[in-house]
């Protein structure tokens, strides 16, 4: 588990780099091809000692949801635009990091004394917000940061509760750990792994990714929409926290193939690895462009329950990372047999 | 300890209004270093004495409160999510993902969690979320978080401070542990410094919701002059220039009905003999800071608010620049020590 590692990283769709360099340097002697394609996804080959006929492709989008600097005022205040799914709700009182040098700064709001009477429950919009590096002027922050550097929120890596992961960007260094910990296995399995660019502003690098692979089935590994609460019926909650996996029927952008996912689920029971459905269309992740890649591909979705995701932190579980990570060790030696 | 590593302590402590009692220990030992005595009142006031050498004939009381805003647990719900309820003036759209600290029989961490996104209507996107409607996330179920949290307990945001550029710093709980801070470094700056009266200084607790302990401090120690060191509204691109002060341009030296008006021209001519900018703020009737329930205590004391510049108070990052702390300072050390029996009179004659 490269969790700590990952998270810490900045990823900001578009400014994979530092996520990229880390994953690279991990799988060094692990796999036997390593590239980074034209547009910034790595995409690696692990070779089976008796390569069988299926090609199959495994991937997680290694950016993040963050901020890009879009001007300095001239107090020396950083305006900003989001990048990917940003609800503008939750920037308000947090701490984040800009440029590559990593500087710290937060974002403040109007002090509530100074709020009229019921301001507090309109939404501050994104024009309202800034970024204070300090600086005592726009000269002064000029020296420090330019237009176009991205902004990652300043969250550290920590275990909390029982057994409970609190990081940010976990959709999706989740799916980028666990196809990690696969590719350094010493499973003997034919991978393609495809860790993708910019998947939060539109799922950018999956369509090219698979396009060199041209995968006969594809994987797509992540963290996805976790939220339960006491007054919800279970058909509310998309996915419970510690149940395990989460197994994609349908979302915006992907109706998923049917005998791949019972397949998955056989394989699940067979091997008590316990499962869960993903009880909501709502979200799209790079299957979206995999499954319609040339020809078009069997794709299944295997998720790692995420509260709180596209915010500047997230939960997970470690039991459901273990579990995921066991059901797709344990696909992969079916497809080596010839399942589906 | 300098005034930065004590302000970090401070406010990565924690002591929310009625919990000041985390902090007690820090501020005791900082501020024996360079007082008399000390002492702790009956609300848990921390009342440091530096004798002058008047023999008591003149008493001057610096205050700075040292509760910060927060929260207190309403209840543990069937999955273990803590409901909450706010300690003090919160905008309730600060909160939202913010990883705090529920200090039960010991501390654990949590998440403020709320309804993600994908699951609302658009127009739900445009509504900011109520209090009532976010849940705290410890990665406990019910039992194990019964174990360790109680209905009652305080809970505050967990966030570490940080330099920025330029000797700023950002963090929670400045307001107003910067003023505990200068409170700090002005009994250094007058331990080298000959002063005729006697300074108390008082680090106050929960100015953030009724002001009681400047009101039994005040009556404790009975002074002839209050003045309550507290945080002003620092300028940002939303505030009117006129309800803001500076940032990096000396403390604000509140005027209006709070303040006697003699004893201020006193402090802006000191202010000037030493080369220590200041700005003024203004506020009518009684002030929101300690010198608020200082003027009407006993018969009444003549009372002064310094406001160091503070961006976007009552959040969880509040930011500061130390200079501001150290005029501060500077400037109670000054003010302090220029005060004599045989002019009080007159200086505070209407």
């Amino acid at each position: 588990m490269f969790l700590k590692e990952l998270t810490e990283a900045s990823g900001v769709s578009g400014n994979e780099k530092e996520v990229r360099d880390f994953i690279k340097e991990a799988l060094e002697g692990y796999v036997d091809e390593i590239k980074v394609d034209r547009i910034g996804n790595l995409i690696v080959h692990k070779k089976a000692s008796n390569p069988s006929g299926k090609t199959l492709m495994i991937a997680a989008h290694m950016d993040e949801i963050g901020l890009l600097v879009k001007d300095i005022d001239s107090s020396g205040l950083i305006k900003f635009i989001p990048v990917g799914g940003v609800d503008k709700r939750i920037l308000v009182s947090k701490a984040v990091t800009v440029g590559d040098k990593k500087l710290p700064g937060v974002i403040g709001a109007k002090p509530i004394h100074l709020q009229k009477k019921n301001e507090w429950s309109k939404v501050l919009d994104i024009d309202d917000l800034y970024i204070d590096i300090g600086a005592s002027s726009k000269e002064d922050a000029e020296k420090h940061v330019s237009i176009g550097d991205y902004v990652a929120f300043d969250t550290e890596y920590d275990e909390i509760g029982d057994g409970i992961i609190k990081a940010k960007a976990l959709d999706d260094r989740v799916g980028c750990s666990i196809l990690l910990d696969i590719l350094r296995s010493d499973i003997d399995a034919d991978i393609y792994g495809a860790f993708t660019v910019m998947e939060e502003v539109g799922l950018v690098g999956a369509g090219p990714a698979a396009y060199q692979i041209k995968p006969d089935v594809a994987i797509v590994l992540e963290g996805t929409i976790c939220f339960e609460t006491d007054e919800l019926d279970s058909h509310q909650m998309p996915t419970k926290l510690g149940e395990g996996p989460a197994i994609s029927l349908i979302d915006r952008t992907t109706v998923y193939n049917r005998d791949l996912r019972d397949e998955i689920v056989s394989i699940a029971e067979a091997n008590n690895i316990p499962y869960q459905y993903r009880k909501t269309a709502m979200g799209g992740n790079d299957s979206g462009k995999i499954h319609i890649s040339g020809t078009g591909c069997a794709t299944a979705g295997i998720s790692v329950p995420t509260r709180y995701i596209h915010s500047p932190l997230s939960v997970i579980s470690r039991a459901d990372y273990y579990n995921t990570y066991r059901l797709v060790l344990s696909l992969i030696e079916e497809l080596k047999k010839g399942a589906i | 300890m300098n005034t930065k590593e004590f302000l970090e302590l401070l406010s990565n402590g924690n002591g929310v209004s009625g919990f000041e009692f985390n902090l007690k220990e820090t501020i005791m030992d900082a501020f024996s270093q360079y007082t008399d005595s000390i002492t702790v009142d009956k609300l848990g006031n921390i009342i440091a004495h530096k004798k002058g050498t008047g023999n008591g004939a003149v008493k001057i009381l610096m205050a700075a409160h040292m509760d910060e805003i927060g929260f207190m647990v309403k209840d543990i719900d069937k999955k273990g999510f803590i409901h909450f309820t706010n300690i003090g003036g919160i905008d309730p759209r600060t909160i939202l993902a913010q990883e705090v600290m529920i200090h039960g029989n010991k501390d654990i961490k949590g998440v403020i969690g709320s309804k993600p996104p994908h699951l609302q209507e658009e127009s739900e996107q445009e509504v900011s979320i109520k209090m009532e409607d976010m849940i705290i996330d410890t990665g406990f179920d019910k039992d194990r978080v019964s174990e360790v949290v109680s209905i009652g307990d305080s809970i505050t945001v967990d966030r570490k401070m940080k330099s920025l550029l330029n000797n700023r710093v950002t963090g929670k709980a400045m307001d107003d542990r910067a003023g505990v801070a200068a409170l700090y470094e002005t009994m250094l700056e007058m331990s080298k410094m000959n002063h005729y009266a006697d300074i108390y200084f008082v680090a106050t607790i929960q100015e953030e919701v009724t002001m009681a302990g400047a009101l039994t401090a005040t009556y404790g120690v009975d002074p002839d002059i209050g003045i309550a060191v507290d945080v002003g509204f620092g300028k940002t691109p939303e505030l009117n220039n006129s309800n803001s002060i500076e940032m990096g341009k000396g403390p604000g030296v509140l005027l209006g009905g709070n303040i006697h008006p003699g004893l201020r021209k006193r402090l802006v001519s000191v202010a000037g003999d030493y080369n220590i900018s200041v700005q003024t703020n203004v506020w009518p009737g009684p002030s929101g800071t300690d010198a608020r329930a200082m003027q009407i205590t006993r018969d009444g004391v003549p009372a002064l608010v310094l406001s160091i510049p503070l961006r976007y108070m009552h959040t969880s990052v509040e930011v500061l620049d130390l200079n501001d702390v150290s005029q501060t300072a500077k400037l109670l050390a000054f003010f302090g020590s220029s005060i004599l029996e045989n002019e009080l009179e007159g200086l505070l004659c209407f």
